[in-house]
């Protein structure tokens, strides 16, 4: 088990020193330096913010420097913050955006692995019609489309609850969770849908209702189990998803957390805090996708000998 | 009687229509009893008892009429709450293929006390305690480790004894048994049919045994049904369906068991076309990684030396897993070939580059074992067998479709099915068509791997007719590779027997059966059940005896 | 012997059923899906047309008339530059179109030519290719595209690489798959025993079919690269104004959505439809070339 984490890990070393690598050159390619598009500073001034962020140094040195920085955790300063860390930045908007994902991720779990499984007890009845075209609502309805209409319905029509915000009025946290998390829940009851209908047609489902046990227990004990398994390789992917979509969400509901601090900083060229955001979210995303690998490997038995080889 | 079934009748209903899968049938079997219910694919004999405890899929499925009485009460009109008592407690089933029957995902222990805790409510640990017992019963050794293993840490017949012990569990009092063999080896086979005979003997229960395998039949059953599209057409004691033949289908059945052997060339010239010496084909198995300290390797074929005489049929038997396929494959350089030669008129295979071998592949050609997957779905007949004479030159665009309508009338088909595609034909004129395409080129050498042994046993015994006739005609040399015994010597000359990727022995065909060498042999040619119960019930003397000391 | 055959015969022989007509049999029962086909072939037809039969110039303005409502004269209303919403859509369903596809044929390029490769290749090949592919897929694109759109400018080839360059991955996947699977299949090894060249039998056995799930990814990637387009676009990092694109259109429309609604309802509307369509599409087409469909 731990041999097995511990080689997940060290593969992931150098995919993120690509996503390093890659963002640092990106950044540094960039046409203009952060500082040009100011007018009316004196060169001496220039010179002294770049000495300031190390950008007279040969490239490669700076890599370096910024590969030790962040080896021990630091992001650097953020150029457009003057006297603030992107660390002190991520970590004002980290727990919000955490927060946010936390409640889209359960919302979409819930609500999709219920309605997947549901709709796949009884396939081409009306109990897995409606749920599934309501889930083909979810996909073709892009969350920068439902936010805003929601908003539109519930928060200014109905007034029922507050149109933006984040913890400053009670019940504000719902429509960003709900927007955020709708596509996913969505996505996952058709993953569900489908892993459960290939498992309930399974022959040794047949053996466990053969043996006379309830129809809950054939369902949740030998179905689940199996029908589930796409829906955990998905989990990865959708975490990474739900980081981009906070992007949106964030910006629709003016939600003070880190997707609204990158998008910022994007039309800033605030190129350290890009920089800093890009290499946090990417780390974020692979020790995730490394989680539900796990996770995925755990919960199949053939394939758990891999935990105890550690291949 | 301890279930009467009368009239009953299930029906599917497809887009096509409905299906009288099972059209009004009756049949009863008393305690200790077996009854076999015989029948080829698609005759409805597991949809019959798929319904009397509603486990066929519903819909499409229907049980439209009909009583089944269980010790008295109806079990198509039972509730599900009674029906749910009844399945596993009652009236257990074990089913066709132990690899696809238990639950990948629990512990075969878990599976095991789940009849039990759910129909006698006991705690798990009495029910871990019996079952225990009973893996140890059904011949499984350290059973108190092996409860918390998962099926795939099993073999085939180690999980059919798993599925029996998971039947037999809550002591039921009719046992269904649908095909429990079929997906199992000849060896295998033979220890399973004596567990469960052994078993039923010690509780005195019912038996439902369902098999397409006549031979099989004979050795278990006291009273068959013989099934066919939906009816019962006999049923009787089992030594009036087999010694007192009333209905013609029975007949036809019995005759298409290959029996006896082929009347043997009166000498086999030492004129060989192929002569193997040395053959070792290895795979390295990477799923454990790059690493060398991980791989393991395989050795599908291990030193194999065979001479193939020119105008022979030979036989190459084994089980699963021996390496008679790898073999077959090896001969064609289909596998790369790990070392040693393979010498085929003259000439050495191994190490010839594509192009080299295009002409030898003429020569040369292979039958597969599954009709549906050796056609390609997207070529019709005419694109199938027009490939190999069109690309080797063996026909021009203007003479190409008299030459596949000959081949066609060569293998059996109507020439109107010439634009048809696979997925239109069944699985014997499929079988037609992918031999059509092996001669298509006039081959000498014909490998055949397994080609009758996903087919019904009427279509096997057209296919293996048709196979002698093509080879006297087109004077073919061939090696048929088979599981099945029966099947090879009604065909081969001689016989070779593989085993664990060696060849253990070859023979002449009668020789062979009559008097074998080697222990393996042996072992498999005892084994083989007969379709004559009489024989059957001598022979169980000596089978029963292992499995009930275990 | 063989006989002589005369030529009348074959004429005479049944036509076969293949599976591609099979196939959309199937689909034509499939009402959805048939309009879902009905709607893409509309939409791109209006979109080809569009500088000919708009009812306006794209940045034709009527600053006097502002942001009305649906009228006779602007049947979708106008902006609040008086600019007719309808000539706006149709501009921007040229831009969303055209990113769905073109993005998409270098996704299917670089993937079924990747995926091909590995799977036929097989054993190390394979292994290091897909590898890469693993390796690839933990990165996280999105935020990549991103900052792509950020330093380089929203440069719009550039949304297409960008865009193609993730969702080949997955292509990718499925065709090795598939060719892997019939590279084992019986088929094929009769293809080599007869002899034939790689090349035909890549040619004759293995692209027939892989076709039919390269042909549902392809409908089911062209949606989800059309929302990605628009995703960039609302976040203002895509598509530059004064050209317009649908998810340009929605986020000006959420900023004005309060007074007039219609701004964000119709782009909103022609978008989701058009997902819907594609999305219906693929289903069916999924559907209808399962062949475990066929034997219920």
């Amino acid at each position: 088990m731990f041999r097995f984490i511990l080689s997940r890990l060290l593969q992931a070393i150098p995919v993120l020193l690509i996503v390093i690598t890659a963002t640092f050159f990106l950044v540094r390619a960039a046409p203009g330096g952060p500082f040009s598009a100011e007018k009316a500073v004196p060169p001496e001034v220039i010179k002294a913010l770049e000495a300031r962020y190390h950008l007279d140094q040969p490239m490669w040195q700076q890599y370096f420097g910024y590969l030790n920085d962040l080896a021990h955790g630091e992001f650097g300063p953020s150029f457009r913050y003057p006297g603030r860390t992107v660390n002190e930045l991520i970590a004002g908007g980290l727990p919000i955006t955490a927060e946010l994902a936390l409640y889209a991720m359960l919302v979409a779990i819930i609500i999709g692995v219920c309605a997947g499984v549901f709709a796949a007890l009884k396939p081409n009845t009306p109990q897995d019609y409606i749920p599934m075209s309501a889930a083909m609502l979810g996909i073709c309805m892009p969350s920068f489309l439902m936010g805003p209409l929601l908003v539109l319905i519930f928060g200014i029509w109905f007034e029922w609850v507050p149109v933006s915000g984040w913890g400053d009025l009670p019940g504000d946290k719902i429509l960003p969770a709900i927007t955020l998390g709708a596509g996913y829940a969505a996505f996952l009851a058709r993953l569900s849908r489908g892993g459960m209908l290939e498992v309930m047609s399974q022959d040794y489902i047949r053996t466990a209702r053969a043996k006379g046990l309830p129809e809950w227990v054939v369902v949740l004990k030998h179905g689940l189990r199996g029908g589930l398994i796409p829906v955990i390789a998905f989990l990865g992917p959708a975490f990474a998803g739900l980081l981009s979509g906070s992007f949106v969400v964030e910006t629709i509901f003016q939600i003070p957390g880190l997707g609204r601090f990158y998008v910022q900083a994007a039309f800033n060229r605030d190129y350290t805090m890009i920089l800093g955001t890009t290499v946090f979210f990417a780390t974020l995303i692979v020790l995730f996708n490394l989680l539900s690998d796990i996770v995925a490997v755990w919960i199949n038995p053939k394939l758990r000998h891999q935990l105890r080889d550690g291949t | 009687m301890l279930l009467e079934v009368d009239n009953l009748t299930t029906h599917f209903h497809t887009r096509e229509g409905v299906v009288k899968a099972v059209d009004g049938i009756s049949f009863s079997v008393n305690r200790g009893e077996t009854l076999a219910i015989v029948g080829e694919s698609g005759s409805g004999k597991s949809v019959a008892c798929y319904s009397l405890l509603k486990l066929i899929p519903q819909p499409p499925g229907k049980i439209v009429a009909g009583r089944a009485l269980f010790e008295g009460s109806d079990l198509l009109q039972a509730d599900n709450k009674t029906l749910q008592q009844i399945r596993g407690n009652d009236i257990a089933i074990i089913f066709q293929d132990p690899m696809t029957c238990l639950n990948p995902y629990l512990t075969v222990g878990e599976q095991l006390i789940e009849p039990l805790i759910y129909h006698h409510n006991i705690s798990r640990k009495e029910a871990t305690q019996r079952a225990i017992e009973i893996l140890g019963e059904v011949g499984i050794a350290a059973p108190e480790k092996r409860i918390n293993s998962y099926p795939h840490e099993f073999s085939g017949g180690m999980r059919q004894r798993v599925m029996i012990a998971m039947a037999l569990i809550t002591e039921p009092k009719l046992l269904i048994c649908d095909e429990p063999t079929t997906a199992l080896d000849v060896t295998i086979q033979a220890q399973i049919l004596g567990l469960v005979k052994a078993l039923q003997l010690k509780r005195n229960i019912a038996v439902i045994f369902i098999s397409h395998d006549l031979a099989v039949v004979a050795g278990v059953a006291d009273k068959v049904a013989v099934m066919k599209d939906g009816l019962i057409v006999e049923q009787g004691p089992v030594d009036d369906i087999f010694y007192n033949t009333q209905h013609d289908y029975t007949k036809k059945l019995l005759a298409s068991i290959p029996e006896g052997a082929k009347p043997s060339l009166s000498d086999i010239e030492n004129n060989p076309l192929l002569t193997i010496s040395g053959l070792k084909t290895h795979f390295h198995d990477y799923s454990g990684g790059w690493l060398k300290r991980n791989q393991k390797v395989i050795k599908a074929v291990d030193d194999v030396s065979l001479n193939i005489q020119q105008g022979e049929i030979l036989g190459l038997v084994g089980e699963s897993g021996s390496g008679k396929s790898t073999l077959g494959r090896s001969i064609l350089q289909l596998v790369p070939v790990t070392s040693g030669h393979v010498v085929f008129d003259d000439t050495e295979l191994t190490g010839l580059s594509p192009a080299q071998m295009k002409p030898m592949r003429r020569r040369m050609q292979m039958i597969f074992q599954d009709p549906y997957a050796s056609l390609n779905p997207r070529m019709t007949v005419f694109d199938t067998l027009a490939e190999p004479l069109l690309y080797h030159g063996l026909a021009t665009r203007k003479t190409v479709t008299e030459q596949v309508l000959a081949l066609m009338d060569d293998v059996g088909l109507a020439h109107s099915a010439i634009r048809k595609y696979p997925h239109e034909f069944s699985g014997g004129q499929r079988q037609r068509i992918a031999i059509g395409r092996a001669i298509a080129t006039k081959p000498e050498l014909v490998i055949a791997d397994e080609p009758v042994s996903a087919l019904d046993v009427t279509i096997q015994a057209q296919i293996l007719d048709l196979i002698l006739d093509l080879v006297e005609k087109h004077h073919l040399t061939m090696l048929f590779i088979s599981h099945d015994l029966s099947v090879v010597r009604y065909i081969a000359d001689r016989i070779a027997v593989m085993h664990h990727g060696k060849l253990v022995e070859t023979g002449r065909t009668e020789s062979l059966f009559t008097a074998p060498q080697h222990a393996y042999t042996q072992r498999l040619l005892s084994a083989i059940p007969v379709a004559d119960p009489v024989r059957e019930r001598q022979r169980q003397v000596t089978l029963m005896e292992p499995a009930s000391d275990s | 012997m063989p006989k002589p055959v005369p030529e009348g015969q074959i004429d005479q022989a049944e036509k076969g059923t293949s599976l591609w007509k099979d196939a959309w049999v199937r689909l034509r029962k499939n009402t959805l899906a048939l309009c879902g086909l009905w709607v893409i072939l509309f939409l791109c037809i209006i979109a080809l047309l569009t500088p000919l039969i708009a009812p306006y110039g794209y940045e034709q303005q009527n600053l006097l008339l502002g942001a009305a409502p649906p009228s006779a004269e602007h049947w979708l209303g106008t902006d609040i530059f008086g600019r007719d919403m309808l000539t706006r859509i149709m501009y921007g369903s040229r831009v969303s179109l055209m990113v769905g596809f073109i993005a998409t044929a270098v996704a299917l390029f670089i993937g079924v030519l990747w995926g091909t490769i590995a799977g036929y290749a097989g054993g190390r090949v394979d292994a290091v290719m897909m590898r890469l592919v693993d390796i690839l897929y933990a990165l996280p694109f999105m935020i990549f595209i991103v900052l792509l759109m950020v330093v380089f400018g929203r440069n719009i080839l550039l949304l297409f690489l960008a865009i193609g360059a993730v969702e080949w991955l997955t292509m990718a996947r499925i065709v090795r798959g598939q060719v892997l699977s019939l590279r084992r299949q019986e088929f094929v090894e009769a293809a080599i025993s007869l002899g034939l060249s790689r090349w035909t039998i890549i040619r004759r056995h293995l692209i027939p079919n892989t076709l039919g799930p390269v042909i549902v990814y392809t409908t089911l990637t062209i949606p989800s690269v059309m929302l990605l387009e628009a995703f960039l676009s609302f976040l203002g990092l895509g598509i530059q104004p004064p050209q317009s694109s649908w998810g340009l259109l929605i986020s000006y429309g959420v900023e004005t959505m309060e007074e007039y609604p219609w701004l964000l309802l119709f782009p909103g509307l022609t978008l989701s439809i058009t997902l819907f369509s594609l999305n219906f599409l693929g289903d069916g087409l999924r559907d209808a070339l399962d062949p475990r469909a066929s034997k219920n």
